[in-house]
């Protein structure tokens, strides 16, 4: 069946034969009643035999169309024409940054004609849009591709390092790079590892709600953003993000501390097992985290390659053991990233498993489900023989983290590295994704979510 | 004036009713609809942007609110808000009940359903949607109603989320209370065919006895509110918002007719006066000096906070700006709206009233020679922090340009005096575009089919069975259909055994005569009211301290029925001691025991001493009960 605008059928051929496509305006007759409006796109999973249509007060409606139905086309669409305003005067004075578009639409204008919704693509457009950016730093944006999140895989990751690398050669003084929000944690953990002690910042950012809206986050995080990759002291790989329901505080977290929390809420990202290294207000830029690597080039390591052999698998009760060998033969894995119970268990079952995979030379890692603490496989038995068996502890690294590691290990070692080499890199900090001091527990009830 | 030619005048009105549907749930979440706003709540932050339409150009009314980008403060109190109102989470499906009350309303109106309903975004970033829009959708349209013989065509039935309630604006700062985001609003707007102002009262009344009739909208303060389209010949569009009471919807449509007059007028003579010249280029003067050592406590207070005073010269406006035909109708004060509005200044000041305020003589002419004006000319003047200044002067400069051409269109708020004040621009047809996150709703026949053999009685059906059922007058039954307390009417009659004339009576001229008498009638809540009927009931006060109980309640809403009793000193006495005084009573009076009027006297020294505490009747026929048997001892 074809589909054009999500018609499909009766209305399809209507449309086809009075030669009327979206932004048309048209006139249908119906039992009496006369609707003029503007042809709009078909919602998706809309029922066949429905014509929308966006009447001169705004409103959209449906309309069912039977061969009684009388319709027809009045005008031709008036195609828009945007010109984005001229940009400011780029002002010299201004640290550089460059926004670098991976996905997603950190700003956006609405065609109100059809509904869309248009990124913003240029620099000058963005700057239009938010103009406050221009007041920071001397930006230039570019699209390096346009995936959405949940799409992104390592080859992406190497593809961006590739990219925030060279325009670290070229003398930009940060980075901002946008992303889709889904899986943004693990591509901040990724470029963490293969930009090791970046010369400047590099911001990862995104927005919970989309930026059509005038209530959107993405404005508000891309400042900080562009604040943080001009200004900061610290030069690390960072996601900067709302800290909570308010457009107040805008956490930056270390790449590989932070994660997704919530589906919804502009605070959705949050540090685990550490605080966020500084957070932006309308005072600016304040450090929480004293201990981070600052700007310049001395120590930068720069090894963009991922092995994407390596799997993380959450432990869950009766999980039959034969699958981790299953997956270790069909992936042809050359490690594994256990979410293991507690402080780092799973069924006593899987230790022969475990035994054999670590025997034949894959890497098996322990981290905890709990997310929050970190594991310690000497308390129990179980954990004890885990130990026996090759599983390396993981100590407070995130899952998510570990396996991205584990990619980046893997792919900086190389086919001939050897087990025991992978374990040293996986349980060495690189870039404050491991150890340090347990804090206290943070809040989950009434107003002191806000400390959280 | 009060006897205007509205037909010569040309006057078209449409009204737009609002009301808050009774719904359990809000309309795209789970949040239960009484808006309760006591508890503790939280507090968070939220700035809005303009959302930039694909042409490059933004919506008036979206422009003038994010000129001012207020730092909005929303107050959440979770028992009845969640993340949906917080605009954290994306919106659940429309509530299915919302659009079956709506769907039957509409069939009410005799309109036509739409095939399918859209929900649609409509901005609005003054802060009272945390989203920056409005989530609305149109479920009808057509029908209409027939009032006083003149049919009344609907343009369109919509439903929406209503908006949160404002708690404060200050400089810079706006604070909302989240609970009422979100409710199910409907929205009945009638073709712009009535043609004066007690038409528009008499349509709208007649909308709402519809409305109501579906015995799914909510009643009280803040349920309902009318919105007027209101034009006139050579005039303009006006959109009047929140008009709350019925009762004010006449006098805001006769006060912006003679606005609107005044306004054509006032364009007819400055254009006279211009005589094709055009009002010079916008340009201010700092006046500041001229203050230096004013008298004017208004002006110095300003000064000393750092502002400063600066001027406009508005060419042959002299005179104008503070004529005034009708009562509140003055140029002078729609500029002042313009300059309050845009740059959230105290006020103006202007030559027409000045001197005046402090503003000695000497001062105005210096004003006057500093911008160069002459006789002819008005200078208006503003003093504070000098970007405001300039911003009000900028709105005052521009307005002043519109008073030429005549009326402009705008959106102005309705004031409980009947008068209007400017809001902001009227909002273009750039504000709309689709909420994605609803699938679209399909209005089925099979649905239709149901709500149309299950449509509720009309209230003249009710009113028709409410006399017949319970044997009250016309007018009591009207009273209670007025007073919207049928429901409650019928529900107090089914639970006690009390006449269902005391109850109708109380319901409707025992609580009017309250509120005349100054008591806050809206504490009694409809359970207050029933509480008090049990109480009643079970004759723990009697129906003669009805007034008096509700009376009370009405100034502690706090407060039970016991300690309304309690505090009165209403306990009732207990029937058995009763008995026994009325027996002593009837004894020591054997000798008057033939006559016909004792009975009589004994209830009047009774009554003294029991007023309010044992019911009249029941007095009465214990003490005639007594009389008899002691007769037949005797």
């Amino acid at each position: 069946m074809s589909s054009k605008h999500g018609y499909s059928g009766y209305v399809a051929n209507l449309l086809e034969r009075l030669g009327a496509g979206v932004g048309d305006e048209v006139l249908v007759e119906k039992n009496g009643l006369q609707l003029r409006g503007f042809v709009m796109a078909r919602y998706e999973f809309g029922e066949p035999g429905v014509l929308v249509l966006k009447l001169d007060n705004g409103y959209n409606v449906g309309v069912k169309i039977d061969p009684s139905t009388k319709v027809s086309k009045l005008s031709s669409a008036a195609v828009p024409a945007f010109k984005p305003p001229p940009p400011p005067q780029p002002s010299q004075n201004l640290p550089k940054v460059a926004i670098v578009n991976t996905g997603g639409t950190i700003a956006s204008r609405i065609d109100y004609r059809t509904g869309g919704v248009k990124p913003a693509l240029s620099a000058s457009d963005l700057v239009s849009i938010v103009p406050e950016i221009a007041e920071i730093a001397n930006v230039s944006a570019e699209i390096l591709m346009q995936v959405v999140s949940e799409n992104m895989t390592p080859k992406h990751w190497t593809t961006i390092a590739q990219r925030v690398n060279t325009l670290f050669n070229e003398g930009f003084d940060g980075i901002v790079i946008t992303h889709g929000t889904d899986t943004m944690g693990y591509t901040a953990a990724a470029l963490s590892f293969a930009l090791q002690n970046p010369p400047v910042p590099v911001v990862l950012v995104g927005a919970q709600r989309s930026s059509d809206r005038p209530s959107s986050d993405a404005a508000k995080n891309l400042i900080a953003a562009v604040e943080t990759a001009a200004k900061a002291p610290f030069a690390e790989v960072v996601v900067c993000m709302h800290g909570w329901h308010s457009d107040e505080e805008i956490f930056i977290h270390r790449g590989t501390r932070v994660v997704k929390f919530h589906t919804s809420s502009r605070g959705a990202f949050q540090s685990i097992n550490a605080t966020p290294i500084a957070v932006h207000t309308q005072r600016g830029i304040e450090i929480i985290d004293d201990r981070h690597h600052s700007r310049g080039w001395d120590s930068y390591r720069y090894h963009p390659n991922f092995d994407d052999r390596a799997m993380l698998v959450k432990f869950t009760p009766g999980m039959h053991p034969q699958t981790l060998e299953i997956l270790a033969e069909k992936m042809n894995l050359r490690g594994l990233i256990l979410e293991g119970t507690g402080l780092g268990h799973v069924a006593s079952s899987f230790i022969p498993v475990l035994k054999r995979l670590t025997d034949s030379g894959m890497f098996v890692g322990m981290t905890s489900q709990c997310r929050f603490g970190r594991v310690n496989m000497n308390v129990y038995e179980n954990g004890r023989d885990l130990l026996r068996a090759g599983v390396t502890p993981l100590d407070n690294m995130l899952a998510e983290t570990a396996l991205v590691k584990l990619m980046w290990v893997l792919g900086f070692l190389g086919e001939k590295a050897q087990l025991d080499e992978v374990r040293n890199l996986m349980a060495r900090n690189l870039c404050g994704e491991i150890g340090g001091r347990t804090r206290p527990q943070p809040t989950f009830h009434g107003d002191e979510l806000h400390g959280l | 004036m009060n006897c205007m030619d509205y037909e010569k005048i040309g006057l078209k009105v449409g009204v737009e009713v609002h009301r808050q549907l009774d719904t359990r749930r809000k309309l795209f979440c789970d949040c239960p609809t009484e808006a309760e706003e006591n508890g503790k709540t939280l507090k968070i932050v939220r700035y809005l942007r303009e959302a930039q339409s694909e042409l490059g150009t933004v919506d008036p009314a979206a422009v003038f609110e994010s000129k001012k980008r207020k730092k909005i403060i929303y107050h959440v109190n979770p028992a009845n808000v969640c993340l949906v109102e917080m605009d954290e989470e994306p919106p659940h499906e429309l509530n299915p009940e919302a659009i079956e009350t709506a769907l039957t309303i509409a069939l009410l109106f005799n309109s036509k359903p739409v095939d399918e309903i859209h929900v649609m975004r409509k901005i609005v970033i003054d802060g009272s949607n945390t989203s920056g829009f409005q989530r609305t959708c149109i479920v009808a349209f057509g029908g209409g109603i027939t009032v006083d013989g003149k049919f009344i065509p609907i343009q369109t039935i919509t439903v929406e989320e209503d908006a949160a309630r404002i708690l404060s604006t200050g400089k810079g700062v706006v604070e909302y209370d989240l609970s009422r985001l979100g409710i199910p609003l409907i929205e009945i707007s009638t073709a712009p065919v009535i043609r004066s102002p007690a038409e528009a009262t008499k349509v709208a009344h007649a909308i709402g006895k519809i409305l109501r009739a579906s015995r799914k909208v909510k009643r009280g303060l803040g349920t309902v509110r009318q919105d007027l389209n209101v034009s006139i010949t050579g005039g303009a569009l006006t959109e009047i918002k929140g008009v709350q009471e019925l009762e004010l919807i006449s006098a805001v449509v006769e006060n912006e007719v003679k606005r609107q007059l005044h306004l054509i007028e006032i364009a007819a003579e400055l254009r006279r006066r211009l005589a094709g010249e055009r009002l010079p280029p916008f340009s201010v003067v700092d006046v500041t000096e001229v203050f230096r050592g004013t008298r004017s406590g208004l002006v110095k207070k300003k000064l000393e906070a750092g502002g400063k005073a600066y001027a406009v010269k508005l060419v042959k406006f002299a005179g104008l700006l503070s004529r005034e035909t009708a009562k509140g109708i003055r140029l002078g004060a729609e500029l002042a709206g313009h300059a309050k509005a845009w740059a959230e200044v105290d006020g103006i000041l202007h030559t027409d009233e000045l001197p005046g305020y402090g503003v000695s003589a000497e001062e105005v002419e210096e004003v006057k020679r500093l911008v160069g004006a002459g006789e002819m000319d008005a200078v208006v003047i503003v003093v504070d922090d000098e970007p405001k200044a300039l911003e009000a002067l900028r709105a005052v400069y521009d307005r002043a340009c519109q008073a030429v051409e005549g009326v402009p269109s705008e959106t102005r708020a309705a004031r409980p005096d009947g008068l209007t004040v400017y809001m902001r621009p009227r909002p273009g047809a750039a504000r709309m575009y689709p909420e994605t996150d609803i699938p679209p709703v399909p209005v089925g026949e099979d649905l239709l089919g149901r709500l149309r053999e299950n449509l509720p009685e009309t209230l003249d059906q009710t009113a028709e069975r409410l006399a017949k059922t319970y044997g009250i007058s016309k007018q009591l039954v009207e009273g209670l259909i007025d007073h919207e307390k049928d429901e409650l009417f019928e529900q107090i009659v089914k639970s006690t055994k009390i006449s269902p004339s005391v109850v109708a009576a109380a319901l409707t001229e025992t609580i009017t005569n309250l509120g005349r008498e100054g008591f806050p009638v809206q504490n009694l809540t409809d359970e207050k009211i029933s509480e008090t009927f049990r109480a009643l009931d079970v004759g723990k006060f009697s129906k003669e301290a009805l007034s008096d109980v509700l009376g009370w309640l009405c100034n502690h809403p706090e407060s039970s029925v016991e300690e309304a009793v309690k505090n009165l000193g209403l306990s009732t006495v207990s029937l058995k001691e009763l008995e026994l005084e009325i027996e002593e009573m009837v004894k020591s009076r054997t000798s008057e025991i033939e006559d016909t009027r004792l009975p009589n006297r004994l209830m009047g020294e009774l009554m003294k001493k029991y007023r309010g505490k044992v019911d009249g009747a029941v007095l009465y026929s214990m003490i005639t009960e007594r009389i008899q048997k002691i007769k037949k001892t005797v």
